[in-house]
């Protein structure tokens, strides 16, 4: 009974990443390449992916902060940042990174930036979540 | 003495060699390789992959570890030297010229897929990778391994097709079909040692 309820509230969770838009197709691809050798794949690579991130937007706020602003640098911590967030399936969190280098400048850096901060938050919250969730699920007998 | 089937099994897995900076790409490219039935080396630069391949002239082949590679795998963007660099040094090296080097890259921009192609890359794949990515580049190997090389773009290597069509003629035909043949549809390497080679040169051994 438990195990039933815990396996819907996965697939309702998993349906509304998708639907919401925080997980696109490449996040279906990692979900793919899991398999009985490696039944935690898709939990690793999301946690490459916070570890990548959390040192990506520490170096990007030490750019942020330096005047001048070094915008190469920026730039190139923002092409990671969004390369890896691409590689994953982070829809919302990609677009984000492609609106924050199209239009940063001197002027709004720092504000647009917050905005990227905040949407990897967000996914980062639902997918600890979510894959709490999933790993409950699979663990109950 | 070997038995054949452990001689061929060995010979018969590309071994692909995968450079990138990002730790993600590089664990999402191992595990679509593996996958794909291939034997998987990662590394996070160009310059690595230099020295693993024993081309780099500081080290000599130090950094060698007697694996062929079949394939490589590379980025675009990387710190250092860049996948467009690091495919230039390939392809003008006389002992890994014959190597296909693959591009991957998130930028989609045409002069830079013009250049690689121009520079010898077999092909640009467009990041992120798919499976169905890797896939189609696998078959694109096993087919050039296959037919000798036939697929390339560049004239000044006709020289080399012609060495491989010496080589591997014999292999050109018979290998889907031989209902004796160990190897599904088993990849080969381009050059020298072929399924029908690796047969030919486990029946001599079983023979001593």
């Amino acid at each position: 009974m438990d195990r039933n309820r815990l396996r819907n509230q996965v697939a309702s969770m998993r349906r509304s990443l998708f639907d919401q838009g925080y997980l696109d197709d490449q996040f279906i691809q990692l979900e793919e390449l899991q398999d009985d050798t490696n039944p935690n794949f898709v939990e690793e690579i999301v946690t490459l992916f916070y570890n990548d991130s959390a040192r990506l937007i520490q170096n990007i706020e030490q750019a942020l902060n330096s005047s001048p602003i070094d915008f190469c640098k920026l730039d190139d911590y923002m092409h990671q940042f969004k390369g890896s967030s691409s590689s994953i399936g982070a829809k919302k969190v990609t677009n984000e990174c492609t609106a924050f280098r199209e239009y940063c400048n001197a002027e709004n850096a720092e504000g647009s930036f917050q905005q990227v901060k905040q949407e990897y938050a967000i996914l980062k919250r639902k997918l600890e979540v979510y894959l709490q969730t999933v790993r409950q699920a699979s663990q109950t007998a | 003495m070997e038995v054949a089937g452990e001689v061929l099994a060995s010979e018969s897995q590309l071994h692909v060699l995968a450079v990138d900076d990002s730790h993600v790409d590089r664990k999402v490219i191992e595990k679509l390789l593996k996958i794909s039935s291939c034997k998987v080396t990662t590394v996070e630069s160009g310059a690595r992959a230099l020295q693993f391949l024993g081309l780099d002239e500081e080290k000599g082949s130090l950094g060698f570890n007697g694996l062929k590679v079949n394939l490589i795998m590379t980025d675009y963007s990387m710190p250092g030297m860049t996948g467009y660099e690091l495919l230039k040094k390939i392809k003008r090296s006389s002992a890994f010229r014959e190597i296909p080097v693959v591009i991957m890259s998130s930028e989609n921009i045409l002069t830079r897929i013009d250049s690689c192609l121009e520079e010898g890359a077999e092909e640009f794949l467009v990041k992120p990778v798919k499976l169905s990515d890797v896939k189609r580049v696998m078959n694109d190997c096993i087919m050039r391994g296959e037919t000798g090389g036939n697929k390339r773009r560049r004239v000044d290597k006709r020289k080399f097709e012609d060495d491989n069509h010496a080589s591997s003629s014999s292999s050109s035909s018979s290998i889907p079909s031989s209902p004796s043949s160990p190897l599904p549809s088993s990849p080969s390497t381009a050059a020298t040692s072929s399924p029908l080679h690796s047969l030919k040169r486990a029946k001599l051994r079983d023979h001593n």
